[in-house]
């Protein structure tokens, strides 16, 4: 007797969801594609927002930018649910051991009086800034437009808090584990001159309605210039006064905001490349935003790095210009 | 170098890690032939096939390792010549 062994392929009768398939075609689609696309409630909106009777629940008018396709507003990093967290439990495995390394070797609790000063009047204060800026994106997630766009600001909101969780940690490394240091922190924020201008320039983006607006302003005017700030420029400026201890701990914040800047471009490019309108009203508030945002910087390169700062600043800015050529605007 | 036109082949799993680097190989290898088998993708092409990094990263949107693909490979054949960059498959002298 023979036995013949044969496969017997089966054709699935559909690759994709329906909306998904009118998008791309009828082919196996990735999750990014199948957790994003079409996902925006966008019909019945009958219950009308009684503190906004102006628009409807979701509502593409919240924002001054006109897209033919919100969807065309996609996160180049691909993040859904499942790879954003998969992502980010990685880096978080790799930050640990970094803080642990720090900590038991001493590399912040031992530096000298006037370094672990920098640290805490400089650094942990930014706590309170990631915090704004987590505040910021909910806005950006409430009521932007697509879920291409509303999906990426969420997880973005959740990178904020664990960054001002990150900057707290430092301020425990520096001072013990005894929060000394976050308090001190807080005053500083609150009341230190030099912080004065930012806090100000954070709130005026509390109360910033134009979601996009406030993207622009806060993922690539201000992070743009704060982030090389503080963890490029101060951070090298402390390594050539107390070692690389401090850095092991300040790595991981300018290689989490080089990631993002990718997502932030690639949406600023295409909603500016979309029309000319689009791109003059980004243009504005870039230019508005960029100018409130240096005079605020200013008076704290000056406090953190002296007479140093103001070309730290002026460095960082020009690099600013030159990425938004890159997106199509003027520097 | 005399090169030989005889087929070289690869196949993956079918899923959806997979599904990116297919696509790369579709794109830079015009010549390459898709066979799909249940729960598995055979890639035929006549010579050469190569697999670039960079037509990876494009489509995944990370930063792609070469290696990975060896998670959901299945089976080749061909003469491996492996970079960084890329991988190829050809027949070297027949």
């Amino acid at each position: 007797m023979t036995v013949e062994i044969r496969t017997q392929g089966v054709k699935p009768l559909r690759h994709t969801f329906g909306h998904i398939a009118r998008r791309f075609g009828e082919k196996p689609a990735s999750r990014y594609q199948e957790a994003t696309y079409d996902v925006q409630s966008e019909v019945n909106f009958h219950y009308k927002p009684l503190w906004d009777p102006e628009h409807d629940l979701y509502d593409r008018r919240r924002t001054a930018v006109v897209m033919k396709d919100w969807y065309a507003l996609k996160d180049p990093r691909q993040y859904f649910y499942g790879s954003y967290t998969m992502a980010r439990a990685k880096q978080q495995e790799a930050v640990d051991r970094q803080m642990d390394f720090a900590d038991k070797r001493g590399l912040l609790r031992e530096l000298p009086d006037s370094a672990r000063l920098a640290i805490v009047s400089a650094l942990v204060p930014l706590r309170h800034y990631e915090w704004g800026a987590n505040m910021n994106l909910c806005h950006v997630a409430a009521y932007g437009w697509g879920t291409a766009i509303t999906q990426a600001a969420v997880m973005g909101t959740m990178d904020r808090l664990g960054m001002a969780q990150h900057l707290s940690r430092i301020g425990l490394l520096v001072d013990g584990n005894t929060g000394d240091s976050l308090a001190q922190a807080k005053r500083h924020w609150t009341e230190d001159p030099a912080w004065q201008g930012l806090r100000r320039q954070m709130e005026t983006l509390f109360v910033t309605r134009d979601w996009f607006e406030l993207l622009v302003a806060q993922t690539l005017v201000a992070d743009g210039l704060l982030y090389p700030l503080f963890f490029q420029k101060f951070d090298a400026w402390l390594a050539s006064r107390h070692g690389p201890g401090p850095s092991t701990v300040l790595d991981f914040l300018m290689r989490w905001q080089d990631e993002t800047a990718r997502w932030v471009d690639a949406v600023v490019k295409t909603a500016a490349g979309e029309s000319a309108e689009n791109r003059a009203l980004i243009q504005t508030w870039v230019i508005h935003w960029r100018s409130v945002m240096l005079p605020a910087l200013a008076p704290l390169a000056q406090a953190m790095m002296g007479d140093e700062g103001a070309a730290a600043l002026a460095d960082v800015d020009a690099a600013l210009g030159a990425r938004l050529v890159k997106l199509g605007l003027t520097a | 170098m005399s090169t030989s036109q005889q087929p070289v082949f690869i196949a993956f799993q079918a899923n959806n890690d997979t599904q990116p680097i297919i696509e790369a190989i579709q794109v830079d290898n015009p010549q390459a032939v898709l066979h799909e088998y249940p729960a598995m993708v055979k890639i035929d092409c006549p010579g050469r096939l190569v697999i670039k990094r960079s037509s990876i990263e494009e489509r995944v949107g990370r930063d792609f390792d070469l290696r990975e693909i060896q998670i959901n490979l299945i089976s080749m054949s061909g003469e491996l010549d492996e970079t960084d960059d890329e991988f190829i498959l050809q027949w070297k002298c027949a």
